[in-house]
């Protein structure tokens, strides 16, 4: 007590008064064993001795941190929205300064730093539903279906608030697929909504099997309402590409049991697997005919953050709704107005990406040449870890189809298992902080994703550089032998 | 029709009709099973509808990019497409958005932001030495020299202590650790981000947040959105818009019996009525909230935008601070800045942060979880935060234009602040009190007892009323009073002072015009 009127009492923000359901939230993906690299770069940086001279972050797919370069096109129109004096300068090519002005005349004032409309700029919802068109071989996208978002992230985690509803025995089950990227699983406890687990099929490569989701279902519906199905395709962390059956399959099942269905498409032109295709769920559920398009509710999500733009940093992304109620959508367009806009540069970015330079225009030739070595870059990196980890007594890798990963299975001997329960640690988790610490190589540990009890993963992104890639593949190699040996 | 039975051919062609008899009832049953089907998912509800979706997303509102909005929107595609109208353009004086009222970005940042999106400009000359070395060290701090790169959740680290140093410099000394500060998607990002920490409970111990009436309708969009309470304190016109505590006790006495009140927040420079605390005030909102226990939350994105002689910027944090240890080292406070407003007009760019005073260290571990989910802030708008915390210095090739841009971007902005509160106060039935800071004037409409009535028979706020037929009338967009919230029985509206000068007046002109015409019509 004092002599003023303050009293030194507990805080008023605590851990016991915060909102609970934040508490419950979990992102491996910059969990734990990220925020330990990061603490082990700077114990580096100070000049500690350490069995390796540098971290190797090949836990989140961030393609440019790992050395990959963004298109020249898209910088030199982002230079020129940017700063608009440029125009006069030589040195850009004619498109870029007509991409730029098109772009500029369609903002406020002429400036990327004005407000947009919140569903977007027009001209850029109206160039991604052109792109989905011929994406999607003249499907007709109606632009006003399109809301440009702040990446997927923001559009995944907007629909999930829409969809939230009930109380206990009816409040909304959402299924997502296990092994799952966290977003969902985060999203989900901070709703509080009841995530329904099913789970992509290990032997046979990840794929998706209806009974296997029927079988969720089932069981979902004794405590909850089960009303969205989320997948992920090209999927994260397995990499696996849904073949058209499949996603024929999952429509009819959506349809059937009265879901809403969420397309997380980032990774769509990731594909590098012989006999893979990216099917989008649009198209497919078209070809379905009408019985289904008339119907099912669906949202695809796309982003400028993979694929072979990489630009993670501008938080850019689009959804598509396609048969959404009118008042829902009125709804869903008043909530995306109390944060203004997305980012413009975001949006702008995301123009070009639909938008690119045409083989006419000067800069074909060069952005062409980008993006094809970018993606046989990925597509060479990920056989190649496949490849390598397969070698590896104890792991064995499902083929990379797909996305920016691998996420092998790892044997763990019993030892290990054991000294890692008594630690409280997740088995998988005590493996790759053994493997920080020693060999300074940051992955994220399977149990962050989901997986069957009783298995261990890990996940590691296929992005740093060829040479480099086989380095890090080697010391987990190396260390995947010495562990076993140490713990047998 | 029955068969006629003869002998083990009878019986055989029996079985054939009897098996044609069943695959025909089978087939009729299976297509009307599938007609069935078809029109049980044709009739079906959607699984996503206005009654199965999140109720408390149905009460949000927001009533900057409302209805109002909607129809000026519509009004000038009716435009573009040649319909004829009493007025040739819209006025969208309804949004804070500076730049596409005119107001032109500052060289200096646009440059380096040119500079980091495409670094291959290091080399060219029409850049000053110091964008270039701005730029470079961006990028430096930036995964693989890209602004393409995610950065840490919280932000990029050496942003985070530009961000931090430029607080001390403008809080005259008082220390600033770059650990408490978050950089945020927009200052909207933040203020969101810290209620959804601070709500829980059920019932009689939900959390409640007090807010300023009238308020900017984010507040309280995102206290609907979370289910918390809303507890109004309303400031009062009479005294230019000032704060009373005792109002504060009144508005936290009745809302102690229906929730558990936890957070006070205030707005300064105001919006929308654009009144500048003053530093007695705030001492007195700090006390306020040590002595009931309330977590801060102080919104200052107009902090550069101070017009009104006698009228000074004061941080909560460096009163706080000057408060002593007593206060300092206890009141929990979140203050929260934005690259939208002030001189900067960035508002595309989404650029924040907020600096958190005091937090559980527990919690803050919470939030740096949380914000770790969205991956991070967007970068353009981080680098332009550097550029803001961290401009031109005399000396540097930038600052003498630099000065001059932001000087005459603030002199504009006071200048039309001065010019709106004129004309305004010269309109019989119109009261505008002075427009101290911020972007906006929100004056005090007197509305004749028959319009009144003719809005509420049409089940519409009578200042929606108005503004609406101000906009079929003259195309200009404002938002009504209602949208912010105001004393029962009294009108309002909001409009930005942003228009470049010369239309400003014709505005206002029409303003005028348009009041004493539906004051006529109306009596």
């Amino acid at each position: 007590m004092t002599e003023n009127s303050v009293v030194h009492r507990g805080k008023v923000l605590t851990l016991g008064t915060m909102n609970p359901s934040v508490k419950r939230v979990e992102y491996a993906v910059r969990g734990p064993i990220v925020q330990r690299a990061v603490q082990l770069e700077q114990e580096l940086k100070q000049g500690i001795q350490k069995p390796f001279t540098e971290v190797i972050k090949a836990n989140i797919g961030d393609c440019h941190a790992m050395g990959q370069q963004p298109i020249t096109f898209f910088r030199q129109v982002l230079a020129l929205c940017c700063y608009p004096d440029l125009l006069e300068d030589n040195r850009f090519p004619e498109d870029t300064k007509t991409r730029a002005r098109r772009i500029l005349q369609a903002c406020g004032g002429g400036s990327l730093g004005s407000y947009s409309a919140s569903q977007g700029i027009e001209i850029v919802r109206q160039d991604v539903a052109r792109y989905i068109e011929k994406r999607d071989g003249g499907i007709p996208c109606n632009p006003d279906n399109i809301y440009l978002t702040t990446g997927a992230s923001d559009g995944i985690t907007t629909m999930l608030k829409l969809l939230v509803s009930g109380e206990g025995s009816s409040r909304t089950g959402v299924m997502i697929s296990i092994p799952q990227y966290p977003l969902y699983s985060a999203a989900l406890a901070e709703l509080s909504a009841v995530q329904i687990s099913y789970y992509l099929d290990e032997e046979n490569c990840w794929s998706l099997a209806v009974g296997e989701l029927q079988h969720a279902l089932e069981a979902a519906r004794q405590y909850c309402r089960p009303r969205v199905l989320c997948i992920i395709n090209p999927g994260n962390p397995t990499g696996q590409v849904q073949s058209r059956q499949c996603i024929e399959d999952v429509i009819k099942f959506a349809a059937e049991q009265n879901l809403f269905l969420m397309a997380d498409e980032v990774y769509q032109d990731n594909v590098y697997a012989d006999g893979c295709r990216f099917h989008s769920f649009k198209k497919v559920l078209f070809e379905m005919g009408s019985k289904y398009s008339d119907q099912v509710e669906l949202v695809s999500f796309h982003s400028t953050s993979k694929c072979y733009m990489g630009e993670c940093g501008f938080r850019a992304g689009y959804m598509e709704v396609v048969n959404m109620d009118p008042e829902v959508k009125v709804q869903l367009t008043k909530l995306v107005s109390v944060r203004l806009c997305p980012p413009v540069p975001g949006q702008v970015l995301l123009d070009l990406v639909v938008n690119p330079p045409l083989p006419e225009e000067p800069s074909y030739r060069t952005f062409f040449e980008e993006r094809s070595a970018t993606l046989a870059m990925l597509a060479e990196k990920a056989r190649m870890t496949q490849q390598i980890l397969n070698e590896v007594p104890g792991i064995t890798c499902n083929p990379v189809q797909g996305a920016m990963y691998t996420f092998p299975r790892i044997q763990l001997p019993p030892k290990a298992i054991a000294q890692a329960k008594e630690k409280g640690q997740a088995p998988d988790m005590f493996y790759c902080m053994k493997l920080l610490e020693e060999t300074g190589i940051c992955l994220v540990p399977g149990s962050g994703f989901g997986q069957r009890d009783g298995t261990y993963h890990f996940r590691m992104t296929i992005l740093p550089p060829t040479d480099k890639l086989k380095i890090v593949l080697a010391k987990i190699k190396e260390f995947h032998q010495s562990f076993t040996e140490q713990y047998s | 029709q029955c068969p006629v039975v003869h002998g083990k051919e009878a019986v055989w062609a029996t079985t054939r009709n009897l098996m044609k008899s069943c695959w025909l009832l089978g087939y009729l049953g299976l297509a009307r099973r599938e007609m069935a089907e078809n029109e049980a998912l044709s009739r079906r509800q959607k699984v996503l509808t206005i009654d199965t979706m999140n109720a408390n997303i149905k009460k949000v509102e927001y009533a900057v990019r409302g209805p109002i909005v909607q129809r000026a929107v519509q009004i000038e595609k009716e435009l573009k497409e040649g319909v004829k109208k009493p007025f040739n353009e819209v006025i969208k004086a309804n949004i804070g958005d500076a730049h596409a009222m005119g107001q032109r970005p500052v060289t200096f940042f646009r440059q380096v932001l040119a500079l980091c999106s495409y670094p291959e400009l290091l080399d060219d000359d029409k850049f000053p030495e110091d964008t270039k070395y701005r730029a470079q060290r961006i990028l430096k701090a930036c995964g693989g020299s890209s602004i393409g790169a995610y950065t840490a959740s919280q932000g990029i680290e050496c942003v985070r202590q530009d961000v931090s140093r430029y607080i001390e410099r403008r809080d005259g000394g008082v220390p600033c650790d770059p650990d408490n500060i978050y950089l945020t998607t927009g200052a909207s990002d933040g203020i969101v981000t810290m209620l959804k920490l601070l709500t829980a409970g059920e019932g009689r111990t939900r959390t409640g947040v007090m807010i300023p009436i009238p308020q900017y309708p984010l507040y309280s969009a995102a206290i609907a959105e979370l289910g918390a309470v809303q507890l109004n304190y309303y400031l009062d016109e009479d005294k230019c818009w000032g704060l009373d505590i005792s109002e504060l006790q009144r508005s936290l006495q009745a809302a102690s019996k229906h929730c558990n009140p936890r957070v006070l927040c205030i707005i300064n420079p105001g919006n929308p009525t654009g009144q500048v605390q003053s530093r007695e005030r705030i001492e007195d909102v700090i006390r306020f909230a040590a002595k009931e226990r309330l977590f801060l939350m102080a919104d200052e994105v107009y902090q550069d935008n101070v017009y009104a002689e006698g009228c000074k910027f004061y941080s909560f944090k460096k009163v706080l601070y000057e408060m002593g240890p007593e206060y300092f080292n206890t009141v929990e406070l979140a203050s929260f800045h934005s690259t939208s407003k002030c001189y900067m007009g960035e508002c595309g760019m989404r650029g924040g942060y907020m600096e958190v005073i005091n937090m559980d260290s527990e919690v803050k571990a919470q939030l740096t979880k949380l914000v770790s989910v969205r991956l991070c802030p967007p970068v353009p708008g981080q680098a332009l935060m550097a550029l803001v915390t961290n401009s031109p210095q005399p000396g540097e090739p930038s600052h003498a234009q630099f000065l001059k841009e932001r000087t005459a971007t603030l002199g504009d902005l006071a200048q039309k602040a001065k010019l709106t509160e004129e004309i305004l106060n010269t309109v019989p039935g119109i009261r505008c009190n002075p427009v101290q800071g911020a972007m906006y004037s929100f004056p005090q409409i007197t509305l004749p007892e028959r319009a009144i009535r003719e809005a509420k028979e049409k089940g519409q706020a009578p200042d929606m009323f108005y503004c609406m037929k101000l906009l079929e009338e003259t195309g200009i967009c404002l938002v009504p009073g209602s949208g912010f919230g105001q004393k029962e029985g009294t009108y309002h509206f909001r409009m930005t002072i942003l228009p470049p000068a010369d239309k400003l007046k014709i505005l206002l002109s029409k303003v005028k015009e348009f009041h004493q015409r539906f004051t006529k019509c109306y009596s």
